[in-house]
């Protein structure tokens, strides 16, 4: 390519522009944030700059007459095994910048996904299948510190003092996507989608916006390693709370919100300068052991009068379970499992494509775990990393957990073709972006709409899939593994998950 | 009487409401052709400037300057209230240009005619509320 | 009853404006004129051969079925007799009212010139006038036309497509003296000029000059030129027609007098239209202002106010729409300040037959010339009207690149919703 640096000479997308059906509206090169439409005054057409193609399909989507496909059109370098073209592609931008390669999302590399590995049991003769149109089906659950026994009076009255739990009427939370690194108006239609469905969405690391603060009783607040946000009034709105100590995109590192998104209301919001990085630390300053975490679970229940249970999110990683029985007698009373394809606005690629392992098997092994020491009722797991659809949920659970964060789904359900580009602030559906003109693309209402649409299907999924394996209530389903069996998976993946070959 | 109203906060400058009203009115309601053959005109128009956009149709005004300046007679506002056009009597003397304070009708300079809005009456919704992606324009009665 | 004495466009809005509020009192229209109501600024096009009397109604004939209106063509009111509230007709016939309203319009002014009086002369405010001369039009050598204002142009235009050499006499400096500025002027002066109209500004005719047998063979300039023709139209200007109100004893001064709400002197007589002499918002005073939109309002708020309304007038301008071969004009409200006071900021484009011209006073937009591109004048009209603030954004408003999203957010919202 003319006159370009090296990275850019070889590029990933092709903008296919078809002629006949082109009327020169100027819809992609307006809806494009990246430039790569250009209306050309002198010959009086939209041109279009390939090289400049994120792959968000902004413009396709918005052609009224279909005339653009966005195709993949990667220069055709010399088969090889381990050298393949996007290795080169990141040594010649590393080449050029000396600086860490940036991406968003979740991990995109070919690793095994071990929901696809899994398959679910139907009822067929014996244990008659349930009807979900007929039967009431219980997909609510409670999260919480369950106790070990209960103890009841004479009259039948409970006597054991129950530690707070949170009805949520489906197995389905939003998980944590700081606001930053999203924008105010899709914290907004998470939150109405939150109350209108009775689940929780969490507010992740950037801090609870003012006007949100009426949705509190759908919220869960999030206490990371940079405590963007949090002050008293912050822990008290909310109706849990949870200490950030890592997530699947890039455990070991902190968060990451590039200066360019951070603007006035986000730096109201997380009490920084405006224009400036917010770099989370990689480790809570104040938690450098398991007593540490102890102490900081406590000080935040005695800051909230222990109304709300705390929740501790990790990212999966090797020792997984160990580090969860910990987190369990530090005295979380919910833990999160997010597992190295959980998503995020900006990250390192080598951390996020490298670092952490599948839920499928972290989630296994930390309910083995726990129900081995005898403890698994203290805590509700939450897994998150990766859930794509409602068949996710329900493996998830039958291999313990007690409910899923979906945060990559919600996204996708506002738009989202999961470019990657989120750290560049540019993001043309309005979703992982501040740009005032931008974030406009995204209608709180339509994003309430949408997400309430996608959580209602994936209940009416789940309600189907359970009935037809003779289950009416999520809690029949738990740590059910008897009810999945694996395919195309070796004796230790299936010993690690717990579950039987497909077939025995 | 229902009349469209923008909302600004939603309005994302796509301005797909300006080819829907294009193509709803033209002759062939065919969208490449409606802008290659017959050079599609939309009766409304998207104003921008920096973040703000909205677009802006004629608001069938309780009291209408233009049909006041009309010399022809072709500007009326009919019965459902709507300002209606006879095309055929308009002589293209843009007298409605010059008085309407919302510079909300267009000049078809080829044909030497107005263009503007009708409300679409042959549909339900009028075609840019229809488009719209997000919501922007809302077709409804306010005092 | 209601008693409307005048036939055009103020008495059309009158009559809207009276069933907007009362569908069953009867109404009686008098009109000189033997045509109904017509979009008197089409009569060109009548002598151009475009179009016929037919097809520059303004309202089809079933309007006044319709609205319940008796319409009398061809007839002269006399006198209004305000104390018996009635309107005599020059036939004798004495029609009682509840209201009246006096919507006579204008008449020509015809200058006292030596040779005038007599045959080959004509007038061009009526159908009637258009349809004489369409006749005429074949047999004529060369016209010459006195005064080179809206009127005198438009008809000299309707000559020339008719194929008769024109020649075009105007007092002042300058073409369109009242509507125009020097610029503008000069700009269609020079698009007159190539089209192959003679001009001759500066300069009045100072006699008609006639034939043995009577006939017009030619004008002599007050610059003691001569010019050969063979007919002379009288299109100096229009007088408001206020006989009729002064010899009822109704107040009148240019024109007849009326308050905010017009009414005249006379209990339960109002005026409208080109008779009247109404508020005017771009010298915030009474004045005569023979436009079209303005005779419109005025009529439709005489008409709600006789039907028992208390609208206030909102005000009229002058203003004008009128292209001249291919070049688009608009102009309204102060377009000449005169003393000082007044900012002025232009932009010529000479070579384009483009010109934009924006008159403030205290940082409020009072006036504009537009020539060549007039998309969303009515912008800057509002402005005018509304007597909006717009010194913020006073270099925007010269660009012609104005937007809705200029005007100040408390306006633009409150416009919209």
């Amino acid at each position: 390519m003319l006159y370009q640096p090296l990275e850019a000479a070889y590029y990933d997308f092709e903008i296919a522009r078809d002629p006949a059906r082109c009327i020169q509206c100027r819809v992609c090169e307006r809806q494009c944030s990246y430039g790569a439409h250009v209306f050309d005054e002198a010959l009086g057409e939209v041109r279009s700059l390939s090289a400049k193609c994120v792959g968000c399909h902004r413009c396709e989507a918005f052609c009224p007459t279909g005339a653009i496909r966005i195709q993949r059109h990667e220069s055709d370098f010399r088969d090889n095994a381990l050298w393949s073209p996007q290795y080169l592609k990141n040594i010649y931008k590393q080449g050029s910048t000396g600086g860490v390669l940036l991406t968003g999302m979740g991990n995109s590399q070919p690793y095994p996904v071990y929901w696809d590995h899994m398959l679910l049991d139907a009822s067929q003769v014996t244990n008659p299948s349930i009807d979900p149109l007929r039967e009431p089906m219980e997909l609510r659950t409670f999260l919480g510190c369950k106790p070990d026994a209960l103890q009841f009076d004479e009259g039948g009255r409970l006597i054991t003092r129950l530690t707070p739990q949170i009805p949520i009427a489906y197995p389905i939370l939003f998980s944590g996507m700081s606001y930053g690194s999203i924008n105010l108006r899709v914290h907004q239609g998470l939150a109405r989608a939150a109350k209108e469905l009775g689940i929780l969405y969490n507010t992740g690391e950037g801090g609870l916006h003012a006007s949100l603060w009426d949705y509190g009783a759908n919220t869960i607040v999030q206490v990371a390693s940079g405590r963007f946000g949090v002050h008293a009034g912050y822990l008290k709105v909310a109706r849990a709370i949870e200490i950030k100590v890592g997530q699947g995109a890039k455990p070991g590192i902190g968060g990451h919100l590039p200066g360019e998104k951070v603007s006035a209301q986000i730096s109201v919001t997380r009490m920084i300068p405006e224009g400036t990085d917010a770099l989370s630390p990689a480790p809570h300053h104040d938690i450098y052991s398991i007593e540490d975490l102890r102490q900081l679970i406590y000080a935040l229940k005695e800051a909230s009068d222990y109304q709300v249970p705390v929740s501790v999110k990790i990212a999966a990683v090797h020792n997984s379970a160990a580090i969860a029985s910990g987190m369990v007698r530090a005295g979380a009373d919910i833990i999160v499992l997010d597992g190295f394809r959980g998503g995020t606005g900006a990250a390192p690629t080598m951390i996020r494509d490298n670092v952490g392992i599948p839920i499928e098997l972290a989630l296994a092994a930390v309910d083995e775990r726990l129900r081995q020491e005898g403890i698994r009722n203290q805590v509700s797991v939450l897994a998150a990393g990766g859930i794509r659809c409602s068949a996710d949920v329900v493996k998830a659970i039958a291999l313990g957990a007690d409910a899923c964060y979906i945060a990559t789904a919600a996204l996708i359900s506002l738009g989202c073709t999961v470019c990657q580009r989120c750290y560049t602030g540019k993001c043309p559906w309005g979703i992982a972006t501040n740009d005032p003109y931008l974030s406009k693309r995204i209608n709180p209402e339509i994003a309430a709409e949408r997400l309430t649409n996608l959580v209602r299907a994936w209940g009416h999924e789940i309600a189907e899939m359970m009935g037809g394996m003779g289950i009416n209530a999520i809690e029949s389903l738990r740590g059910n593994r008897e009810k999945l069996r694996g395919v195309g998976l070796n004796e230790i993946e299936l010993d690690t998950l717990g579950i039987k070959a497909a077939g025995k | 009487m229902k009349r469209v109203y923008p909302i600004e906060e939603y309005c994302i400058g796509c301005r797909l409401c300006e080819v829907a009203c294009a193509v709803s009115h033209s002759k062939s309601g065919d969208i490449v052709r409606a802008y290659k053959e017959e050079g599609a005109c939309p009766r409304n128009l998207v104003e921008e400037s920096g973040a703000v956009s909205f677009c802006l149709s004629c608001r069938h005004c309780d009291t209408p300057q233009c049909a006041a300046a009309c010399i022809s007679g072709a500007l009326r506002k009919d019965a459902s209230g709507r300002v209606i056009y006879d095309e055929a009597r308009c002589v293209g003397c843009w007298s409605c240009i010059m008085a309407c304070p919302h510079g909300g009708i267009r000049q078809d300079v080829v044909r030497m005619k107005i263009i503007k809005c009708d409300l679409c009456p042959d549909r339900d919704v009028p075609a840019c509320v229809a488009a719209c992606p997000n919501r922007a324009l809302k077709f409804e009665e306010r005092p | 009853m209601y008693v409307i004495v005048g036939g055009g466009v103020a008495a059309v809005g009158a009559i809207e404006g009276i069933r907007s509020r009362d569908a069953r009192t009867p109404i009686t229209v008098i009109s000189k004129e033997k045509y109904l109501v017509y979009g008197r600024p089409l009569i060109v096009e009548v002598l151009k051969g475009e179009r016929t009397a037919d097809e520059i109604r303004y309202r089809e004939p079933s309007f006044y079925d319709d609205m319940k209106v008796k319409v009398m063509l061809g007839v002269e009111a006399r006198r209004i007799n305000t104390a018996a509230k009635s309107v005599e007709l020059a036939s004798g016939e004495s029609l009682p009212y509840k209201r009246c309203l006096i919507a006579t319009g204008g008449v020509p002014f015809i200058p006292p010139t030596e040779g005038l009086d007599g045959s080959d002369v004509y007038t061009f405010t009526t159908l009637d006038d258009a349809e004489r001369l369409s006749a005429a039009a074949p047999d004529i050598g060369r016209a010459v036309v006195i005064g080179g204002g809206l009127i005198g142009l438009k008809v000299a235009e309707g000559l020339h497509a008719r194929g008769v050499p024109v020649t075009i006499v105007e007092l002042a400096p300058r073409i369109l003296s009242a509507a125009f500025d020097d610029v503008a002027g000069k700009m269609i002066l020079a698009r007159l000029q190539e089209v192959g109209l003679q001009v001759f500004c500066g300069c009045s005719v100072a006699a008609v000059l006639r034939s043995p047998q009577g006939r017009v063979r030619a004008v002599r300039l007050s610059d003691g030129r001569e010019v050969e023709c063979g007919a002379v139209v009288a299109a100096i200007g229009v007088a408001p027609d206020k006989q009729l109100a002064a010899q009822s004893g109704i107040k009148v001064n240019r024109g007849v007098v009326v308050d905010h709400y017009l009414r005249t002197s006379a209990a339960d007589v109002y005026a409208a239209g080109d008779v009247a002499e109404a508020y005017d918002i771009s010298i915030k005073a009474n004045r005569v202002v023979p436009i079209w939109p303005n005779a419109y309002q005025q009529g439709y708020t005489a008409g709600r106010n006789m039907a028992g309304a208390r609208a206030r007038y909102a005000g009229g301008l002058p203003m004008n729409s009128i292209a001249f071969y291919g070049i688009s004009t608009i102009s309204a409200g102060v377009t000449n300040p005169a003393n000082g006071g007044y900012q002025v900021l232009d932009q010529i484009e000479a070579e384009r037959n483009r010109y934009r011209k924006l008159v403030f006073k205290r940082g409020r937009l009072v006036g504009y010339v537009l020539v060549g591109e007039v998309a969303r004048a009515g912008l800057l009209t509002g402005l005018i009207r509304e007597g909006v603030d717009v010194a913020s954004f006073k270099e925007k408003l010269l660009s012609g690149r104005l937007s809705y999203l200029d005007l100040p957010e408390g306006l633009r919202r409150e416009r919209l919703s």
